[in-house]
């Protein structure tokens, strides 16, 4: 700081403290109302302090559902949503780092066309095509399968961008180096490009982990099996039923699940996320 | 396009390592796109025994619909309060944590886990907070006389669905507006200090100016953001209600389409959605290129 002003200082430490408090404020009572039987919201107003029903409710929520909202054991949405969000977060990495591979190190024609083909998926969310590719989806045959979630969401411009920019600042002479010793493309790639490419990778896995598990409209598109639900999805479910009948005990302790790992995620690797996400979004 | 000065010569390999991502590209993006498109100029009859090739009339008639009308004119009030609320938080919580020499990264843990929080949550916990009968926020409002009903009226279903929106997006802001912040160098803050420049001076003569770039383009972010990625906020929140004031594009898009199945409209109006997204995406990448060259 350029000079001391204890009447600022404590006016910063004030807002921040304001601020954080607001943004954990919403958490805090969905955790405090996940402590609590469903009779306790009857009154008309949610309690402020736990309850003793932490451990029914969450175990009522993982092993049995919601028979109400017709949602299935929740442990199984989050062993799905687990293994979505794993499987879309490797399949970018893995084909969006060859395709930058192959980009950066060949030249062969339609190389550009290549390029500007992969640059198109930033233009077409899903959220603007919705009709079209949930009707390819069900020609293939792919509906209320683990195919279905995440193959068509795995194409991957930034991550392309980000390991094509990162080869690029990779010095000529390794490769150089790599040929003059005999090794191939793939040797090179593997020996060399992979394992300087590990930080990379491991941010990029963060910001992609949190992506596939928020994953929302698409599920709900292509899953009308409950063996397929994941949870951010199901929380929907749960919460989806006649008004009075609302189980907000229920309801709230499934957002707390299904918001609990990506945030431990992102708390834990603070360092590495930040990292990815200020690189890949530039 | 650049590549490397010496490359491997390989006629087939290139294509091999191409080929996972073409194939999923073409065919769950671009072959869908495409086929939005052709049907923004069909009209089929509702029982889909006959296809009628109708030049504009799809897009002509949606300009001329009412409820797109106002589906455009929510969109924009969507975004713009998302965006100016979201920004103008992030910005003051990461001048305050820029201040903060040491528990600047406590604050910062405590501020950036919302990035993620999936939209479809963020949306349920503040539905939770404003709901009519047992939230506590509308309690609260009770005292103060507002009979605080998001079901009822519009302005409180949008109300609701910004302030969700907004939520989610600070931490994201924050992030970027901690690292502009950080880029601006410390000289320059010093001679504004040296010439008698207050604080608050300091921030609005020559820090913001500097931090232009950041907010330029998380402006861009944030639109893009509220545009297409609040989807599920809305979804899981007010289902576009009450009588159509927070149904923005996006949802009107899934509701017309997928639930509705009114495929001709339907095409026309993601039609329109792409355009929206190739204008950002330009937007977006001349700001890189601008940055790029100092």
């Amino acid at each position: 700081m350029v000079e001391n002003r204890p009447y600022l200082n404590f006016l910063t430490h004030l807002i921040l403290i304001i601020g954080a408090a607001t943004v954990v404020f919403p958490v805090y009572l969905a955790f405090i109302a996940s402590t609590h039987g469903a009779s306790d919201f009857m009154s008309g107003l949610v309690p402020m302090l736990p309850g003793d029903q932490l451990a029914s409710n969450f175990s009522q929520l993982l092993n049995v559902g919601n028979s109400v909202a017709g949602a299935p054991p929740f442990a199984l949405m989050l062993a799905n949503s687990l293994l979505m969000a794993i499987l879309i977060a490797v399949g970018k990495i893995a084909i969006s780092i060859i395709s930058a591979f192959a980009i950066v190190y060949f030249r062969f024609p339609l190389r550009l066309v290549a390029f500007w083909i992969i640059f198109l998926t930033l233009m077409l969310p899903v959220e603007v095509r919705i009709l079209p590719t949930y009707k390819v989806v069900a020609d293939l045959g792919m509906l209320n399968s683990y195919p279905g979630l995440v193959i068509p969401l795995i194409a991957s411009a930034t991550a392309t961008f980000l390991f094509r920019q990162f080869f690029l600042t990779i010095p000529e002479e390794l490769m150089e180096a790599a040929r003059v010793d005999g090794a191939g493309a793939m040797k090179f790639f593997r020996d060399i490009l992979l394992p300087l490419s590990r930080t990379n990778i491991a941010a990029l896995f963060i910001i992609l982990f949190i992506y596939g598990w928020n994953q929302y409209l698409w599920p709900m598109l292509i899953t009308t099996d409950p063996q397929y639900y994941t949870a951010v999805m199901g929380i929907k479910r749960l919460a989806s039923v006649l008004d009075g009948d609302t189980q907000w005990n229920l309801v709230m302790a499934g957002v707390i699940l299904a918001t609990l790992p990506p945030v431990l995620v992102i708390i834990v690797m603070q360092r590495l996320f930040v990292k990815g996400l200020v690189e890949t979004e530039k | 396009m650049q590549t490397k000065r010496t490359i491997f010569s390989n006629r087939v390999l290139p294509y091999v390592l191409l080929a996972p991502q073409l194939a999923i590209t073409l065919i769950f993006f671009i072959w869908p796109a495409f086929q939005a498109f052709r049907q923004s100029f069909l009209r089929e009859d509702p029982f889909g025994m006959k296809t009628t090739f109708v030049w504009f009339s799809n897009y002509t008639r949606l300009f001329e619909n009412a409820d797109y009308l106002n589906a455009l004119w929510v969109t924009l009030i969507f975004a713009v309060s998302v965006t100016a609320l979201s920004m103008s938080l992030s910005l003051l919580f990461a001048v305050c944590v820029n201040r903060v020499l040491r528990s600047g990264r406590f604050y910062t843990t405590l501020l950036v886990w919302p990035y993620a929080v999936a939209p479809a949550a963020a949306g349920l916990l503040w539905w939770f907070m404003f709901n009519p009968s047992i939230g506590i926020l509308p309690y609260g409002l009770r005292y103060f006389g507002y009979d605080w009903n998001y079901r009822l009226h519009e302005g409180d279903a949008m109300v609701l669905i910004v302030v969700a929106s907004a939520w989610k997006q600070i931490s994201y802001n924050f992030l970027f507006f901690v690292a502009g912040l950080q880029s601006v160098p410390q000289s320059v803050i010093e001679a504004a200090a040296i010439d008698g420049a207050g604080p608050f001076k300091r921030f609005w003569t020559v820090i913001f100016p500097l931090l232009s770039p950041t907010t330029f383009f998380l402006a861009v972010i944030n639109i893009t953001y509220a545009l297409f990625d609040t989807f599920p906020i809305v979804d899981s929140t007010t289902s576009g209600g009450p009588s159509q004031s927070t149904n923005t594009l996006v949802y009107k898009v899934y509701a017309d389409g997928f639930v509705g199945l009114n495929l001709g409209p339907s095409a026309a109006q993601s039609v329109v959605l792409m355009l929206i997204v190739v204008a950002l995406t330009v937007v977006q990448f001349r700001w890189i290129e601008n940055k790029v060259q100092y």
